[in-house]
């Protein structure tokens, strides 16, 4: 199996050539047809993940499966996994079937709906594989196409507005990352990701139009870099897109946006900010973690006061990104552990909470928390589902929310105590807002005269949902199940980190002398 | 040895002879009845013409005594500019004919006009780049007033033809004080004056007129006015040529005369053209934001578009000129395929050139409109598309050649940009409901539109081994 990782990655977009060449006509027959070959390439893409993840020799902390092949202009095609990227690459995969079964009962234009979530699905998993960085870059921008079409073809009212907020924002996000990358091809002569990781980029600060710049290149680097990142994640304060973006998306799209597109902002400082440009992390830290801090307040204090359930939703991921780049800023293998750990369980618990709201805003069509109450009387498994993940969103012990955070505060608490304070009263506004959207929703008397005819969940939604309540539990209970695939990689980018620090206090004590 | 000479260049003196023999023709024969045909005879000619290029071997020859250069750059760059209006011309056939505009004067302008871009390209001498430039703009001040019942039409070929004096005057007088200056007009004497004696201020005055003059060639901010009235008042199928062919040939001569004349110093000419391209990717970026009028439009992309090429010249290296021929290569082939898109654009059997009467186009033609969907994402420099590897080469020069804040102006640009191009995507995909626009059928253009579109996406292979050859010509100028 040496293409391996080709396979997974390009069978969704072969399957979307497929769509496009041979199926004709709009009636249900095609319809259906659709749908169920998306479904039928996502299961597939799924089950040879699988065999990736058996395949996996966790205590290599090197890539594997890698495959390379020359390309244009001196890049390579070339694609591989270590324990930090291949969990990402089964969530998706995993998550993938998933949201095509939401989009079933989509009957608007179904055929490009399902070419544009498999060809996403494709530049999804070639992000996480890509060991190239021009290769990176090109999967993480195309993204930006089909996730436009996707909110602008299919979503709601302000699909307009929300559609190029999106796309622009990213966008300019990321073109700094392109001058970066392409300054880092300069100095290095090379696009190859495992060669870059070992290369050492210039910390001797130069002055810029009067400014000292301090950590030299590698600031400027991480900056730009960071532009990119902290948009895709997004982090306070850019992070204004996401709401916007999730409440205008279908159900699918923000299942898809939520669970992983979120998750490339910190696969990308995973891979590139923090072992690449050490120093100049080591000199942001600072920044980040009060940013996070503040993300985590300052986002769950205003998903308290959103009238629409999905923008609640959309605020409470902002925050729980904030726990990620706090982790990541830590910098010391719990901190990373749990950011890892946390955007894996925010990926099943968000997907599962976008897809709760989707099943009532199919029979309601409206998102406004006002319209409903008491749906407990009519709907017990749904209140049920509900309850259980607004818990994990809580990080109730027991779920897998609960593991993430704790890592995270694990880690920060010992690099800064006063931002793992700030952040720590941030769990509590976010027992109170999900709570207290649980109360509105679901319990209390069904007063509503439109939800008297509500039905409860149908076998479909169940099954949707059920394996994303699994994982939720199975992770709450035995964590181990993730952090012995992450941990021996996240220990080497620990120890690299570390090293590189060092290396740069002794050259700058030396200085000195 | 004049007999080497013209064999050395024998595509134009062919190419010019068929002209002059076409015109005998048409005036003798049947006049516009035989406009067809030698529409499609010019066209046949101008491919055979580039094979015969494209056959040459690599070694620079030299004709006329350094006049003439035939190198791997001017053979690159003749390929690029005799296809491309090959397929203009193709292109334009039925839009022409159906509206009784097709006379049989047009495929003969044109003719001509390549025959003078060969020229600049080729050129090595003032003289000749003068004559090559002022061959081509006669051509197409004339071309541009083709539907002569217009007053748009007219409008827009007069005040190119005003515009176009003057910058032929600028450019004119910045050659007499460089020969003033430096005792030839040989570029490979220039070179050796100012390696020998320096650059003297005659010499840097001569160089930024000729440089004025040439950016309005090419459209590059400040020189830019003319474009968008001359896109919008020319006929589509000329606007295409305009936007294409003479482009390319017009930032072919730049390279050639900074780089075979003022290639030592190329500190004085690099600021001159990094500036132009700041403004040109802004203006092109900005001032298309409020275009409703799609060919209004192209012509500020175009100027963006024009910007982010002279980022690869203002680099000054080999990498650079690489880079700019890349880039030229990919921007004519994604400008062929939006305006076999434009010359299908019909409402009840007239043009419509209102983007806002694209909405919901996909609706009606799924295919066509993808197409449209990728070329404007190109368009964009959005990856994976390989308009992004266009933009991606000129930043890498720019960025080695120690350029950053260019490259890093240039992506802002491109951000802003993204803008205007997304608009045309989005009124397609999801504006309002619409009376649709017309079933054309136009096997032509369509079939130009998808194959552009195709190109921009299976390029990312290998950009179908474009990077290799533009290497070679870019080698052949910097050495």
């Amino acid at each position: 199996m040496l293409n391996l990782l080709s396979i997974i990655t390009f069978t969704p977009a072969i399957a979307a050539a497929i769509l496009a060449i041979f199926l004709r006509g709009d009636d249900k027959a095609a319809q259906d047809n659709a749908k169920w070959v998306a479904l039928v390439a996502t299961l597939a893409t799924f089950a040879a993940s699988l065999i990736l993840l058996y395949g996996f020799d966790a205590q290599n902390t090197d890539f594997q499966f890698v495959e390379e092949h020359d390309w244009i202009m001196g890049f390579t095609y070339k694609l591989g996994v270590d324990g930090i990227s291949i969990l990402f690459v089964m969530l998706t995969t995993a998550l993938m079937p998933i949201t095509i079964g939401a989009c079933w009962t989509v009957t608007h234009r179904v055929k490009e709906y399902m070419i544009a979530f498999l060809l996403l699905e494709t530049l999804m998993i070639g992000v996480f594989t890509a060991l190239d960085m021009v290769l990176f870059y090109l999967f993480f921008e195309a993204g930006l196409i089909p996730m436009f079409l996707i909110i602008g073809i299919w979503g709601g009212k302000d699909r307009i507005y929300a559609s190029f907020k999106f796309f622009l924002y990213t966008f300019l996000g990321s073109v700094l990352m392109l001058v970066a990358m392409i300054a880092m091809y300069v100095d290095a002569g090379t696009t190859d990701i495992p060669t870059l990781l070992s290369h050492e980029f210039s910390t001797a600060s130069f002055s810029l139009m009067g400014w000292q710049v301090v950590g030299g290149m590698q600031t400027l680097l991480w900056l730009a870099f960071f532009a990119s990142f902290a948009v895709k994640m997004p982090m306070w304060p850019v992070h204004t897109w996401l709401p916007d973006a999730h409440v205008q998306a279908p159900t699918a799209g923000s299942v898809i946006l939520a669970a992983v597109l979120l998750k490339m902002g910190g696969y990308g400082f995973l891979r590139f900010s923090l072992p690449m440009f050490p120093v100049a992390s080591d000199i942001f830290a600072p920044l980040v973690l009060w940013l996070s801090a503040i993300a985590i307040v300052y986002t769950s204090l205003v998903a308290l006061m959103q009238e629409d359930m999905k923008k609640l939703i959309a605020y409470s991921s902002v925050a729980h990104m904030g726990f990620v780049t706090m982790g990541i800023f830590a910098a010391n293998q719990q901190g990373l552990d749990g950011a890892i750990f946390q955007m894996i369980s925010h990926g099943f618990i968000s997907g599962a909470l976008f897809l709760a709201v989707g099943v009532i805003y199919d029979r309601m069509h409206t998102r406004e928390i006002v319209a409903y109450g008491g749906l407990i009387n009519r709907m017990p498994v749904y209140a049920a589902v509900f309850l259980l993940f607004t818990m994990a969103n809580v990080g109730l012990p027991g779920t897998s929310g609960f593991v993430g955070e704790f890592l995270t505060f694990l880690g920060v608490f010992q690099v800064n105590t006063w931002v793992a304070l700030v952040a720590a009263t941030g769990v509590i506004l976010s027992a109170a807002y999900a709570l207290w959207l649980f109360r509105r929703v679901v319990m209390g008397e069904m007063i509503k005269e439109s939800l008297k005819q509500i039905k409860d969940m149908d076998r479909r939604e169940k099954l949707l949902i059920a394996p994303l309540a699994v994982m939720t539990l199975l992770l709450g209970v035995y964590p181990a199940l993730v952090t012995d695939i992450i941990g021996p990689s996240v220990a080497a980018l620990v120890d690299g980190h570390n090293l590189a620090l060092q290396a740069y206090d002794a050259a700058s004590q030396l200085a000195q002398n | 040895m004049i007999g080497a000479d013209l064999i050395t260049a024998l595509p134009e003196v062919v190419l010019a002879l068929y002209a002059l023999a076409a015109l005998m023709v048409g005036v003798y024969g049947g006049k516009d009845k035989l406009a067809e045909p030698i529409l499609w005879a010019t066209a046949g000619l101008m491919v055979l013409l580039a094979l015969l290029v494209g056959s040459k071997g690599l070694a620079p020859v030299v004709a006329f005594n350094g006049m003439y250069l035939a190198d791997a750059f001017a053979h690159f760059t003749k390929m690029i500019i005799l296809i491309s209006a090959a397929i203009v011309l193709v292109m334009g056939q039925s839009y022409l004919t159906a509206r009784g505009l097709l006379r049989f004067e047009y495929p003969i302008l044109i003719a001509l006009a390549v025959v003078g871009m060969m020229l600049m390209v080729s050129s090595g001498d003032l003289i000749l780049l003068y004559m090559g430039l002022e061959l081509q703009s006669l051509a197409l001040y004339v071309v541009a007033t083709m539907n002569r019942d217009s007053s748009r039409s007219t409008e827009a070929g007069l005040k190119y033809y005003i515009l176009g004096a003057l910058a032929s005057g600028l450019l004119l007088y910045g050659a007499s004080l460089t020969y003033g200056y430096a005792g030839t007009t040989l570029f490979s004497g220039i070179i050796s004056v100012i390696s020998d004696e320096g650059m003297s201020l005659g010499l840097l005055m001569g160089l930024a007129f000729m440089l004025a003059g040439l950016a309005f060639k090419v459209s590059a901010v400040p020189f830019h006015m003319w474009t968008p009235d001359v896109y919008e008042g020319a006929p589509t199928p000329v606007t295409a040529f305009f936007a294409t062919a003479p482009k390319v040939a017009a930032m072919a001569l730049i390279a050639r005369l900074v780089h075979e004349a003022f290639g030592v110093v190329p500190g004085d000419w690099s600021q001159i053209i990094a500036f132009l391209a700041v403004a040109s990717m802004f203006l092109g970026a900005i001032a298309a934001i409020g275009q409703r009028n799609i060919k209004r439009l192209m012509a500020y992309s175009s100027i963006s578009h024009m910007g982010f090429a002279l980022v690869g010249l203002a680099a000054g290296t080999a990498q650079g000129v690489q880079g700019m021929l890349i880039y030229m290569a990919i921007y004519v082939t994604m400008n062929i395929g939006v305006f076999a898109f434009i010359l299908m654009m019909e409402r009840d059997g007239k043009p419509v050139l209102d983007i806002l009467d694209l909405r919901q186009y996909a609706k009606a033609e799924p295919l066509r409109a993808l197409a449209l969907l990728v070329l404007m994402f190109s368009l964009a420099g959005v990856p994976p598309l390989v308009g992004f590897f266009g933009k991606f080469y000129v930043l890498w020069a720019a960025v080695n050649a120690g350029l950053t804040w260019l490259a890093v102006a240039g992506v802002i640009a491109s951000v802003i940009g993204a803008f205007y191009y997304l608009r045309i995507v989005y009124y397609m995909y999801f504006g309002d409901e619409i009376e649709p626009l017309d079933h054309v059928r136009a096997p032509v253009q369509s079939t130009l539109l998808v194959a552009s579109a195709a190109v921009m996406v299976l390029g990312v292979i290998n950009l179908f081994g474009i990077e290799g050859a533009a290497e070679l010509a870019a080698a052949a100028l910097v050495r």
